[in-house]
């Protein structure tokens, strides 16, 4: 399936793009099996996503947990936790 | 204008409004011991717009207030530049303090929007703290 997958903040700048569109597996259907999928792609991934640093995740504009499922034609944003105000 | 400018605009089309609580934000010149040069905001436009109506909502589901208007700002401010305006009217303050103070912890910890530090030993990313999400969850029931 495709999808659109936004970064932000200091994960926008460790992966050094914002915004990509991209084909999935099948088997790529939740949040956790998408940050697996992505921490593959080499160091910098896998030290964002392999679980040890704290990245929130929204699914078009709603912030989810990490069981949350992913359909085709989602946006899917991946970021540190706020700090506005 | 002024965002303190927009507090005193909020109460003027409701005659049952009794009660205005404003809160503005401001960037500190010194934040963990190192002089801030300037302060970069960044955030997610189209998430922000939802969070910020969802916790308004939220606010006015909790208590009997009449209108709410949040403001923040984003790209890069400097020491005393203000980052947020949040206005909350009601008939009586006691709803309107609570609201206006629930709608600031709930977006300190929710609306997406991330803080860049400019200071003398180069640039950083601001920590979330833990004492914000502690802010938040004194309000939960």
């Amino acid at each position: 399936m495709n999808i659109k997958i936004l970064y932000f903040a200091r994960i926008k700048e460790a992966v050094n793009y914002s915004t990509e569109e991209i084909t999935l597996p099948n088997d790529v259907s939740t949040v956790t099996a998408l940050k697996n999928y992505l921490s593959l792609r080499g160091d910098v991934w896998a030290d964002l996503f392999n679980g040890k640093q704290v990245v929130r995740a929204a699914i078009n504009h709603e912030l989810v947990d990490n069981l949350a499922s992913i359909k085709s034609g989602d946006e899917v944003a991946f970021f540190p936790p706020v700090t506005g105000g | 204008m002024r965002l303190a400018g927009q507090a005193k605009k909020a109460s003027t089309q409701n005659e049952s409004v009794g009660a205005i609580v404003s809160f503005v934000g401001l960037v500190r010149d010194v934040n963990d011991g190192d002089t801030v040069n300037t302060l970069t905001l960044e955030h997610y436009p189209e998430m922000t717009e939802k969070a910020l109506a969802a916790i308004e909502n939220e606010a006015k589901t909790r208590w009997d207030i009449i209108d709410s208007l949040i403001i923040h700002r984003v790209g890069t401010l400097k020491p005393q530049d203000q980052i947020v305006l949040v206005v909350v009217t009601s008939a009586h303050r006691g709803e309107a303090f609570k609201a206006c103070e629930f709608i600031m912890d709930y977006l300190k910890t929710s609306a997406p929007f991330w803080k860049k530090e400019a200071t003398n030993q180069g640039e950083h990313w601001v920590e979330a703290k833990l004492t914000d999400e502690a802010a938040k969850a004194r309000w939960k029931q």
